[in-house]
C-alpha cells in the first residue's frame, strides 16, 4: 500500500485564547511569544490512521507537509512516528490559498511523488478551520472521498470506513485510489519513540518548490483562491461574570442555585 | 419577482424538514429580498413526504424534490450531482447549505465540480454592493474572518442555529417539482449505526450540563447526570472526555461536535477553549464551575463559582430540591 498523509504545520491550538493575537493590517495571526508550531491535531490522527493500516499491511507510508516557515522538529514528528517519507513543499507562490487552490498544489505534489492508493487528511486544519482540502484533493485525482472517518480499514483492493455523523456513524466502502478525512474519534495518535525520533533526525526531507511538483502558479495559493479574505478580527465578548464568593464550597453551590433561581433561570 | 437568486439544499427527516433547512430558507429569504429575487431549494431524500409543502412555507418560491430509494442514505456522489444539476438549471448567484454531516461533506464536492469559492460554518451573511460577505470563526473561534467569493455562484454552508428560520406560513405558494440527475458512483453504503444515548436529545435540551478534562474519569460525571436529570436537561462534555471514553462521543459540543443554545448551560472543570465555546455561546445563560479562576470559561461565563464541582454540585443540588 502507498499511502500519502498531508500534515499541517499550524499555531498550537490549546494555547490560551488569551495569547492569541492578529495583525489587522495584514489580515494574519500575529506569531506570539510562547504559542508553539505543531502538526495540525486531526492530521496527527491522520498519520495514526496510516501507521494503523501499516501495521497490519506492508505499506509506505509519505508525508506532504506545504508551508513556509516550517520547523524542522515539527514537520518532522510523523517519521518520528513511523511514517517512512517526509516532502515539504515550500513556495511563497503556494500561500494564502482556498479549498480550491490549496487541493490543486497538493494534488499536483501527490501525482509528483509517486504512486499512490490511499491519502488520508485530517478533517479540517485547526488554523482556518476549512474541512474542504481532503474532498478538493479526490475531486482533482477524479478518485473517491470519505470524510470525518473514526475508523479506515483496507480490504481487497477497497477502504472500509466509519464515517461520523449527528447520531452515530455511517459504514461506507469506496474503491482504491481514494482519499479518507479523519477526525478525533478515530482516538489518540500514538507517541513518537525514541527509536523513532533518532531515525527521524537521520532522515532527509525532500523539498520541492511549486515549480519541482509541475504546479501552475496561477492556480496556486492566493493567486488560484475563489475565496477572498476581507477581514480578520477578534470577536467581542461582552461576557460579565458574576462571582458567586463563599466561605465553602457547600455554601457557594446553595449561594449559586439561590442566584439562579432569583434571575429565574431555575 | 426575478430570476432564481439563491438555491438552498434542504435535508429532511422522515418527512419532514429538518429544522437547519428551515433557517436556512429564512437567510435565504433576507437576502434574496433585498436583492429582488426568488428562493429555491433542492431536496434530496427518500420518501420526503411533506417536506416540499413545508419548505414553501418556510419562505421557498420553487422547491426541486429528489425523492428516491436510492437517496435514502447520503450517498456524496448521488446527491451532488443532484445539486449540480440544480445548480445548471437554475444558474442561482448563492447556493446554501447546511453544516451538518451532510452539508460538510456535499457543498466541497459542489463547489469544486462548479469551480466555485466556498466558505464553511459560516454564522452570518450579509449583502454589500450585491455580494454575499460570509463571517465565519477561524483558528478554533479566536477569530472571526469575513470572506466574499470571487467566483459564481457564491457558496457558504452555514451553521445549524445561527440563523433564524420565518414563521411557518402555510398560506405560501410556491412550485414543487422534481430534478434528477445520473451519477458516477463510487461511495457504497453498508450500514448506518446509530449511537444516540438515551434520554433528552443534547441539541434540543433547555439545559445542558457540560463537563470537560477536569472530570478525570466516567464516575467523576455521576454528579453532572444527577443535575441534569433532576433539571431535565442533557449532559455533553468537551473533546478531552469523549476522547478518552468517560461519555459517547455523540456528547461533544464544539466547533466538531454539537451546536448547543439551551437557556442553561453549566460548564464544570473545563477550560473553555474556543473551540468548545464555538458550540456553546449561543446559551442564553452560562455557569462556569472551575478551580482555577484564570479559566477562559470564566471570560464567557454569566456566573461563576470557583472550587471543586464534587463539593459544589452535590450542594446545589440539594439547594434546588429545596427551593422546589
Amino acid at each position: 500500500m502507498n499511502i500519502v498523509v498531508c500534515c499541517k504545520q499550524v499555531p498550537d491550538p490549546e494555547a490560551p485564547p488569551a495569547s492569541f493575537k492578529i495583525d489587522a493590517a495584514a489580515n494574519k495571526v500575529a506569531p506570539a511569544p510562547g504559542v508553539n508550531q505543531v502538526i495540525s491535531p486531526f492530521d496527527e490522527q491522520a498519520i495514526e490512521a496510516a501507521l494503523r493500516i501499516k501495521d497490519g499491511q506492508e505499506s509506505t507510508v509519505r508525508v506532504i507537509s506545504m508551508g513556509t516557515d516550517l520547523v524542522s522538529d515539527v514537520v518532522k514528528k510523523p517519521l518520528a512516528m513511523g511514517a517512512d517519507e517526509l516532502y515539504l513543499i515550500q513556495d511563497e507562490a503556494l500561500n494564502d490559498g482556498d479549498g480550491i487552490s490549496t487541493a490543486y498544489a497538493l494534488a499536483t505534489a501527490i501525482k509528483k511523488i509517486g504512486e499512490y492508493d490511499l491519502i488520508i487528511c485530517g478533517r479540517q486544519a485547526a488554523d482556518w478551520d476549512v474541512g474542504q482540502t481532503g474532498v478538493g484533493i479526490a475531486e482533482e485525482l477524479g478518485i473517491a472521498c470519505v470524510t470525518v472517518a473514526k475508523k479506515v480499514e483496507v480490504v481487497d483492493g477497497k477502504v472500509r470506513v466509519e464515517r461520523v455523523v449527528a447520531d452515530g456513524y455511517e459504514v461506507v466502502e469506496v474503491p482504491l485510489p481514494a482519499v479518507v478525512t479523519v477526525s478525533n474519534e478515530l482516538g489518540e495518535p500514538r507517541y513518537a519513540t525514541l527509536k523513532g525520533i533518532m531515525g527521524a533526525a537521520k532522515k532527509q526531507a525532500t523539498v520541492m518548490s511549486a515549480a519541482d511538483i509541475g504546479a501552475d502558479t496561477a492556480k496556486t495559493g492566493k493567486a488560484g483562491a475563489k475565496s477572498k479574505l476581507l477581514k480578520l478580527y477578534i470577536p467581542v465578548r461582552e461576557g460579565k461574570c458574576e462571582m458567586i464568593e463563599a466561605e465553602d464550597p457547600a455554601e457557594a453551590g446553595a449561594l449559586l442555585a439561590q442566584k439562579l433561581r432569583e434571575a429565574k433561570v431555575l | 419577482m426575478g430570476e432564481i437568486g439563491i438555491l438552498t439544499v434542504s435535508e429532511c427527516t422522515d418527512g419532514a424538514l429538518d429544522a437547519i433547512s428551515a433557517e436556512l430558507l429564512g437567510a435565504a429569504r433576507k437576502l434574496a429580498d433585498e436583492l429582488g429575487q426568488k428562493v429555491a431549494t433542492v431536496i434530496i431524500g427518500s420518501g420526503v413526504g411533506d417536506a416540499g409543502k413545508d419548505a414553501v412555507a418556510y419562505g421557498a418560491d420553487e422547491v426541486y424534490v429528489a425523492d428516491d430509494a436510492k437517496y435514502a442514505n447520503y450517498q456524496p456522489e448521488a446527491y451532488a450531482a443532484v445539486v449540480q444539476q440544480a445548480a445548471k438549471d437554475l444558474s442561482p448567484a448563492i447556493i446554501l447549505a447546511g453544516q451538518t454531516s451532510i452539508g460538510r461533506d456535499l457543498a466541497p464536492r459542489v463547489a469544486f465540480k462548479l469551480q466555485t469559492g466556498l466558505s464553511t460554518d459560516c454564522i452570518s451573511l450579509k449583502l454589500d454592493a450585491g455580494r454575499m460577505i460570509m463571517s465565519r470563526a477561524v483558528y478554533g473561534g479566536n477569530a472571526m474572518a469575513d470572506y466574499v467569493s470571487e467566483s459564481d455562484p457564491q457558496m457558504a454552508t452555514v451553521r445549524v442555529k445561527s440563523q433564524e428560520a420565518l414563521a411557518k406560513d402555510d398560506s405560501r405558494s410556491g412550485d414543487v417539482k422534481t430534478i434528477a440527475a445520473d451519477a458516477d458512483i463510487k461511495t457504497a453504503f453498508i450500514e448506518k449505526v446509530t449511537e444516540e444515548v438515551t434520554g433528552i436529545k443534547l441539541e434540543d435540551a433547555d439545559v445542558v450540563v457540560c463537563g470537560g478534562r477536569g472530570i478525570g474519569s466516567e464516575e467523576g460525571f455521576e454528579p453532572l447526570n444527577e443535575l441534569a436529570k433532576m433539571l431535565h436537561g442533557a449532559v455533553g462534555a468537551t473533546r478531552p472526555p469523549c476522547d478518552n471514553g468517560w461519555i459517547a462521543s455523540t456528547q461533544q459540543i464544539g466547533l466538531t461536535g454539537k451546536i448547543v443554545s439551551p437557556t442553561l448551560y453549566f460548564g464544570i472543570a473545563l477550560s473553555g477553549a474556543s473551540q468548545h465555546i464555538a458550540g456553546c455561546s449561543g446559551a442564553k445563560n452560562i455557569v462556569a464551575i472551575n478551580k482555577d479562576d484564570e479559566a477562559n470559561i470564566f471570560n464567557v461565563a454569566h456566573y461563576g463559582v470557583v472550587g471543586d464541582y464534587k463539593k459544589i454540585l452535590p450542594a446545589l443540588i440539594a439547594k434546588v430540591k429545596e427551593l422546589g
